[in-house]
């Protein structure tokens, strides 16, 4: 990279940054360009941390910026000089591997992503021979050119995953006297480790096509969104994983954001006994106003979740965000439903201690469905009518959570009706993008007649949800 | 523009070691560039990563004074910035009855009356300061715009007196623990630095610089250990500084190895609920002790 074409690969990078939802302001590229002039280039490491030190604001937008940083300042072009000799099949591949893995060796293990991607990503040339067993000659015919190289086809050949119980052996072998602690101290390693690998072939895969096609189209589709804003309904188990990491925090910072704001509803009316009284100090002229303590409404809420396919997740993670946020308010009692309601207050509250088996539990421990696993929102409703009515009062919150997809079943609007008409305040967190609301056999639009319903299909906008819609 | 402090990145470890804090490659470099671009560094991170022990390290290993303002709930300009001394001033006033108003108002409007706190310190101090703002997320809302009135220009206006202008610029430090979102336009202004958790490497090296005795396999698999239980998603996971704690506590104990029992037994010291500890005792595999029956 020459000096000249840097400001235009800075403000590309930025460019990439924005599209990916971390806002970059145009001080911030000066900022990031006044870093590289006084660091110069030399160190990659130092590049890195001078460009994040200066273009992000927020902790979670580290791994966006990683993967960016990666395509827009790669490490090497072209393949890499890997240490010794590349393995010739899959076989050397996999025990040189077990070996690396169960040292820890981080060079070795960047030159196997490498080299395994080298001799089993590329895909599109078949004609191309002689690399390893890259197994779809059928898929591209007649000697096209290399199209790509894919992460997917070299974890498919390489399987780190199936290697555990091998580096395991070898680890034992390097310290035969360990213990039980010994034994799932190493279990974790390794299964970190191997993470680590995949994470390294995915980058390495990334950044020999984005070479091949074009950085932007790449880091368009290919780095994975903030944890922040990756759809409910289409977020993978590992995605889940890392939302369920932000509970914690997020409950904390949305608690902050409440309670300030009681705190300034507090300020306001005059307590005019109080104020007389104080006067008295200061000849009877009230030089200290006293301000009428406003007791803090601690609002009862009511969770009511489909818990059916792929909204479920969705209703787990709020679940497991209004518990953590329970000292907010006075009692929270949490409803799950498919096709009939049940309780489920003490699975979600045994929940906060293992959070990862939440759903799992809510379906084989509570009643929730007579047959089957498609929602019924027209008996789930009544049912809850039927039975709970009386959690309902003039106190309460209730926040439903689905997508009124009824299955061309009855949507049952009498029975929300009497919900609204109970309870002080109905809110509808819907996780489908608003276009599809109506679409099909969703009865969104017929519930949103009755009660607010809002688009929430992500971590941000479920958290600017929640302090918007809590009442204080 | 006034000397930078250090020379390169490597300086920036170098001295930052010497003065018994080993920086990351992130660390020093955010540090390098704090100092020449002359922008403030908000740290963020969890707690008991070392937060405010690089503000400390970094004020001995520049030979700068460390000026600490700590946030709490509350906290306004005359506890942060500076305060006039009502009392001496009263003093003053009915001390010399018989003199002529004018004289009197410039009298006790000067500097001898004038209570600085930490802000107008550091901007007054003509020696190299480091400016620690602890816990920036901890304060109102209106303590952050005074912040950038004064991060900005490194000036503070005092009504009676003038405009005082810094005669160094300090180095400013802030941290958050992010309980609270600080708003965009401090964040503008300042570096970013995220520090997690160290590596397992740094953190063995943290552990045995702090404490010295303790033999090289120890090191090590406390470290492990420790790395272990941060990834179980605990409610408070161990920091640094507990990290430390029970390297002393081990070494006090003369164990020479970490097994089940050693283990079993000092857990108090860095987990500190009884949730994290049942947890972790059954993903280290801890309660095979108490039932020898299963596997």
């Amino acid at each position: 990279m020459t000096t000249e074409a840097l400001p235009g690969r800075l403000v590309d990078f930025v460019g990439a940054l924005r599209e990916r939802g971390i806002p970059v302001g145009p001080g911030e590229t000066v900022d990031a360009a006044a870093a590289v002039d006084v660091l110069g280039l030399a160190d990659r490491d130092q590049l890195r941390e001078a460009l994040a030190s200066t273009v992000l604001r927020r902790s979670g937008q580290r791994g966006v910026f990683d993967a960016v940083f990666d395509l827009y300042f790669p490490v090497a072009v072209g393949s890499v000089e890997s240490a010794g000799e590349p393995p010739s099949d899959v076989f050397e591949l996999r025990d040189a591997l077990v070996a690396a893995l169960a040292e820890g060796d981080e060079a070795r293990l960047r030159a196997l992503a490498a080299s395994g991607v080298e001799a089993f990503g590329r895909y599109g040339n078949a004609g191309n021979g002689g690399s390893g067993g890259a197994g779809d000659t059928g898929a591209s015919g007649s000697g096209s050119r290399l199209s790509g190289w894919s992460a997917y086809q070299t974890l498919g050949e390489v399987r780190p995953e199936a290697l555990l119980a091998r580096v395991l052996a070898a680890m034992r072998t390097a310290r035969p006297e360990d213990g039980p602690l010994g034994e799932a101290l190493a279990e974790r390693q390794a299964r970190s480790r191997i993470a680590g690998f995949r994470e390294r072939v995915q980058a390495e895969a990334r950044r020999r096509t984005a070479e091949l096609r074009g950085r932007e189209r790449i880091a368009s589709h290919a780095v994975a969104p903030q944890t922040e804003l990756v759809t409910f309904t289409s977020a993978t188990s590992e995605q889940f994983t890392a939302m369920r990491r932000t509970v914690q925090p997020l409950s904390r910072k949305l608690a902050t954001r409440l309670s300030s704001r009681r705190k300034k509803a507090r300020r306001g009316q005059i307590d005019l006994r109080r104020t007389l009284r104080r006067s008295l100090g200061t000849g009877g002229v009230p030089m200290r106003p006293a301000l009428r303590n406003r007791r803090p409404g601690r609002p009862e809420l009511v969770v009511l979740c489909d818990m059916s396919g792929s909204v479920a997740g969705f209703a787990q993670f709020t679940l497991l965000l209004t518990q953590a946020l329970s000292d907010q308010f006075s009692k929270i009692r949490s409803f799950a439903f498919v096709g009939l309601t049940d309780e489920i207050t003490h699975l979600v509250s045994a929940g906060r201690d293992e959070p990862e088996g939440l759903a799992a539990r809510i379906l084989s421990q509570a009643r929730v469905t007579r047959w089957g696993m498609s929602s019924d929102y027209g008996e789930s409703l009544g049912s809850f009518v039927e039975g709970w009515e009386d959690v309902l009062g003039p106190r309460t919150s209730v926040l439903v959570l689905g997508d009124g997809r009824t299955n061309f079943g009855d949507p049952n609007l009498e029975a929300l009706r009497r919900i609204a008409d109970r309870a002080r305040h109905v809110y509808w967190l819907n996780p489908e993008a608003e276009r599809f609301w109506g679409t099909g056999d969703s009865a969104a639009l017929r519930y949103a007649e009755l009660v607010p319903m809002h688009e929430c299909r992500n971590i941000r906008q479920l958290s600017q949800l929640v302090t918007e819609l809590l009442p204080t | 523009m006034q000397e930078p402090l250090f020379g390169s990145v490597d300086e920036v470890v170098e001295r930052l070691a010497g003065a018994g804090y080993l920086a990351s490659t992130a660390v020093a470099t955010t540090v390098f560039l704090a100092d020449r671009l002359g922008k403030p560094l908000l740290v963020e991170g969890p707690a008991g990563v070392g937060k405010t022990e690089l503000a400390r390290a970094l004020a001995s290993a520049t030979g700068s004074e460390l000026v600490r303002l700590q946030c709490y709930e509350g906290i306004d300009e005359s506890r942060a910035l500076y305060e006039w001394n009502h009392a001496k001033q009263l003093l003053r006033i009915t001390a010399a009855r018989d003199e002529q108003w004018q004289e009197t108002r410039d009298h006790v409007f000067s500097e001898e009356f004038l209570l600085p706190r930490p802000l107008l310190t550091a901007i007054r101090n003509p020696d190299p300061t480091v400016l620690l703002i602890d816990e920036t997320d901890k304060s109102d809302v209106e303590m952050e715009g005074l912040l950038l009135e004064v991060l900005g220009d490194f000036q503070v206006t005092v009504p009676e007196l003038g405009t005082i202008t810094a005669a160094r610029r300090p180095f400013v430090l802030l941290t958050s623990n992010a309980t609270r979102e600080l708003s965009e336009a401090l964040k503008r202004r300042c570096l970013f630095l995220h520090l997690d958790f160290p590596t397992p490497e740094l953190e063995r090296d943290i552990v045995t610089l702090q404490v010295p005795g303790l033999d090289a396999t120890l090191a090590d698999s406390l470290v492990c250990v420790v790395g272990a239980l941060r990834e179980l998603d605990l409610r408070k996971a161990p920091s640094i500084a507990e990290s430390i704690d029970w390297a002393r506590t081990l070494l006090a104990l003369g164990a020479d190895r970490l097994d089940e029992q050693v283990v079993q037994s000092s857990l108090g010291v860095i987990l500190k609920y009884q949730a994290d500890h049942r947890r972790a005792a059954a993903e280290l595999r801890l309660d095979r002790l108490l039932d020898p029956a299963s596997p």
